[in-house]
């Protein structure tokens, strides 16, 4: 058998370990349109931007691993009839199973290129960026979420006046707005200029002018706008695209058991999210998806596994660990449940129809993973995690009731 | 076989946890603690957690 695996970063990785590890001897072929070998990417926006870690520090060990690398070709079209995946350079590879891992882009700002205008989402970009982050320098941040948020926070280590600019009232708009303004302040108080229900309206660096018409300075603009599915390549294919690669439970796509998928791109029904399909730019969920993709390709249909651990993720910025699990975008409303008597470290949990769907934790990494296994468990309802939490003396504390009138 | 963590990496994530927590386990002050000595035929886990770990912080030494 022929295993072929599209996209060489963690997800990719992942199942090619996972395929090996199962026991494949086939031939074993990862794809890859950079020319790095897999590396990892959260240091990116965080430690490899301050400078303290460096890009040989974020490479993925894989060790011993027999694949073949085809790094530097980008996948332009996939040939389901004839089971071969198309290169750019007009190559075509030969497969019996597929996993589809390409992952995401950064969104662009819409118009021309326009030089000091930059993303950040691979290693190249992130050290072009570093270079520019210079003490003294000015940047503008377009978009105050995970990207941004953390960017804000490794450029002001570093000296850089900085200027953050979102649309939404609020940074990181998965937090709720309680949380949102904990963030706010957290930036401000590091000397951010945070400015909220803005946008850009005009580009000619350094000048820039907002929405709200102010008139400002800036030597670079990251724009951190989210990120898009890399599936134009699978356009022709005949798969089913939404604009992620739709799949099952088990990650194989809808329209073809050859072609699995794994990473930023799938949409795959989630039992925390009622069966219905998400898509979720996770380091965690690249991990576990690749593990499991590669697994599952080896596997006739029927004995394929589920995709189910309540999705993970966590931000750094400043001296804060932001930590979530679950869907908290989901709940209804997010609700402070515990919070220290400092007031620094805090758990907020968002339900459902009264089920627990999603946990955020300021600085409470092991609270944290108490509520990931109540998570892990399947369906939590809120009144039995909020009589256990309060039972347990390992929680942070109630947080003060609010006293009417 | 020996478990190292290089706690100037480890950020406290808990993946490793998940996977054996047999073997790590978070202090109540968010910091790691893990067991060292891990039995050879733990060896699948312990891969699997050296995996699982955002820092890249865990390794294996024979």
């Amino acid at each position: 058998m022929r295993l072929v695996v599209v996209g060489a970063s963690l997800a990719g990785l992942r199942a090619a370990q996972a395929a090996r590890a199962a026991g494949f001897e086939g031939k074993l072929t990862v794809v890859g349109d950079e020319s790095h070998l897999p590396y990892t990417r959260p240091p990116l926006s965080k430690e490899l931007l301050c400078g303290v870690q460096t890009p040989e520090q974020c490479a993925l060990p894989h060790g011993s691993l027999d694949v073949q690398w085809r790094l530097g070709a980008a996948a332009t079209g996939l040939d389901r009839a004839a089971h071969q995946v198309l290169l750019a350079d007009g190559e075509r590879i030969g497969y019996d199973r597929l996993v589809i891992a390409t992952g995401c882009r950064a969104r662009t700002w819409p118009g021309p290129e326009l030089e000091g205008v930059v993303t950040l989402r691979d290693l190249d970009d992130a050290l072009a960026l570093r270079a520019s982050l210079t003490s003294g320098a000015r940047l503008l941040i377009v978009g105050a979420g995970f990207i941004g948020c953390e960017v804000a926070a490794s450029a002001r280590k570093r000296d850089v006046e900085v200027t953050v600019v979102d649309i939404a009232g609020q940074p990181m708009l998965p937090l709720g707005a309680e949380l949102g303004a904990r963030c706010a302040r957290l930036h401000e108080e590091h000397g951010v200029d945070l400015r909220l229900g803005t946008g850009v309206s005009r580009l000619d660096l350094p000048q820039v002018e907002l929405t709200d018409g102010t008139k400002l300075e800036a030597d670079v603009v990251l724009m951190a706008l989210g990120a898009i599915p890399n599936t134009e390549w699978l356009r022709d294919s005949g798969l089913e695209l939404n604009p992620g690669v739709v799949c099952d439970a088990t990650l194989t796509t809808t329209a073809d058991p050859d072609v699995l998928a794994a990473g930023d791109l799938v949409s795959w029904p989630h039992p925390l999210a009622r069966g219905e399909l998400v898509r979720v730019e996770h380091w965690t969920v690249a991990a576990e998806h690749g593990q499991l993709a590669g697994r599952n390709a080896l596997l006739a249909r029927a004995e394929r596994m589920p995709h189910d651990p309540p999705p993970y993720f966590w931000s750094d910025q400043y001296d804060v660990k932001i930590q979530a699990v679950g869907f908290p975008t989901a709940a209804e409303r997010l609700e402070i449940l515990e919070l220290s008597p400092d007031g620094d470290r805090l758990v907020a949990v968002g339900a459902q129809d009264g089920q627990l769907v999603g946990v955020i934790a300021f600085n409470a990494a092991k609270r944290l993973a108490w509520y990931r296994r109540q998570l892990a468990g399947g369906p939590a309802r809120m009144d039995q995690i909020r009589e256990l939490v309060t039972a347990d003396a390992g929680a942070l504390g109630p947080p003060p009731v609010e006293v009417a009138g | 076989m020996k478990v190292h963590v290089d706690m100037n990496l480890c950020q406290s994530h808990g993946e490793c946890v998940l996977v054996a927590p047999d073997v790590f386990d978070l202090g109540d002050d968010d910091v790691l603690v893990w067991q060292e000595d891990v039995p050879d035929d733990r060896r699948a886990d312990m891969e699997a957690a050296v995996n699982a770990c955002p820092m890249l912080a865990i390794s294996i030494e024979e």
